[in-house]
């Protein structure tokens, strides 16, 4: 399965992501530039985190009208192959429209950088097919602005077409308040599109796919797309 | 040629953490009068037009596009003719 990591001005987890698609799935990966305007034989579309163009205006809102942008945009509506967005990827999905709301400030208004505990609400998706439904992940997160938004007919859409994937929960699986880092409505930590091949998450799987690294939940998720194919 | 502002804001009732951080200095400082405090941008261009009409129409295209995002933000703007604005400067000399 072929994957690229797309690298933006800014992106600063590109290499961790190609790092864990080249050692430790042994899969093929090539770095895309930002200005690239080609797509074509890519399985697997990774935008990593960051803060691309220095998250200037808003995250992910100059980073969407790159030359690569317009033509994942199509990659992923016509159906082409897998997108992933982690963290600033996340952010330029949901500011390109491939993802519905936004994510704003984080509540606390604080930088939050640690483990937390993901719900898999959804594992009939080429990102979760690996999980069981509700198992529970430790995943780390490193992000200002994770807090999902969205209007109330948007939140509606999102349940009623099991568009949401991971919810942020405590380590027996309850999601509430208290397990809830950053604010986010319904406590989501990660969506699908329709199509269900786009997936935006704020958690960082690539950050805990090697034991060394002190978890390997993530290897999950990346196990997952390669049985997708 | 013609001056813009453009003014993003976020949308009422949404979590303005700049606006709540400097309402607390603010009072903190004493001054104990204000509420509701929230920081929005202001994005300064110039713009070539023909009418300040056509102005405005590529202000607001380019506004849902790029400078406001409809989720969390609303927008306003205001056109000056750069030929008024330097004419006003002039007779207030």
């Amino acid at each position: 399965m072929k994957f690229g990591v797309v690298t933006f001005p800014g992106s600063n987890c590109d290499y961790d992501c190609f790092n864990v698609v080249k050692r430790v799935l042994k899969q093929p990966v090539e770095f895309i530039w930002h200005a690239e305007n080609k797509l074509d034989h890519f399985d697997c579309i990774i935008l990593p985190g960051g803060f691309s163009y220095g998250d200037y205006l808003r995250c992910g809102a100059i980073a969407k009208f790159s030359g690569i942008m317009g033509e994942i945009i199509k990659y992923a509506n016509e159906g082409r192959g897998l997108v992933i967005g982690i963290c600033n990827g996340f952010q330029i999905l949901t500011e390109s429209g491939l993802l519905p709301g936004a994510l704003q400030r984080n509540e606390s208004l604080k930088f939050i950088c640690r483990n937390v505990h993901l719900k898999c609400e959804n594992n009939k998706t080429p990102f979760t097919n690996k999980l069981k439904k509700n198992q529970v992940l430790r995943v780390p997160i490193a992000h200002g602005e994770g807090n999902f938004i969205a209007d109330q007919s948007t939140i509606l859409e999102l349940k009623k077409n099991k568009q949401i994937v991971f919810t942020y929960c405590d380590e027996k699986g309850q999601v509430n308040d208290a397990s809830n880092p950053n604010g986010s409505m319904l406590n989501i930590a990660g969506i699908c599109n329709k199509k269900r091949n786009v997936l935006g998450m704020m958690p960082h799987p690539e950050r805990c796919s090697e034991e060394i690294l002190g978890g390997i939940d993530g290897k999950l998720i990346f196990n997952s797309i390669l049985a997708s194919k | 040629m013609f001056n813009v502002h453009v003014y993003v804001r976020m949308k009422k009732g949404l979590l303005d953490p700049q606006g709540k951080a400097i309402e607390g200095a603010l009072k903190s400082l004493g001054y104990d009068q204000i509420q509701d405090v929230s920081v929005g941008k202001l994005i300064e261009m110039k713009i070539k037009a023909k009418t300040k009409a056509e102005a405005g129409k590529k202000i607001e295209e380019m506004s849902k596009k790029l400078l406001a995002n409809p989720v969390i933000e609303i927008f306003n703007y205001e056109i000056e003719d750069i030929r008024q604005a330097q004419s006003k400067e002039a007779t207030s000399k």
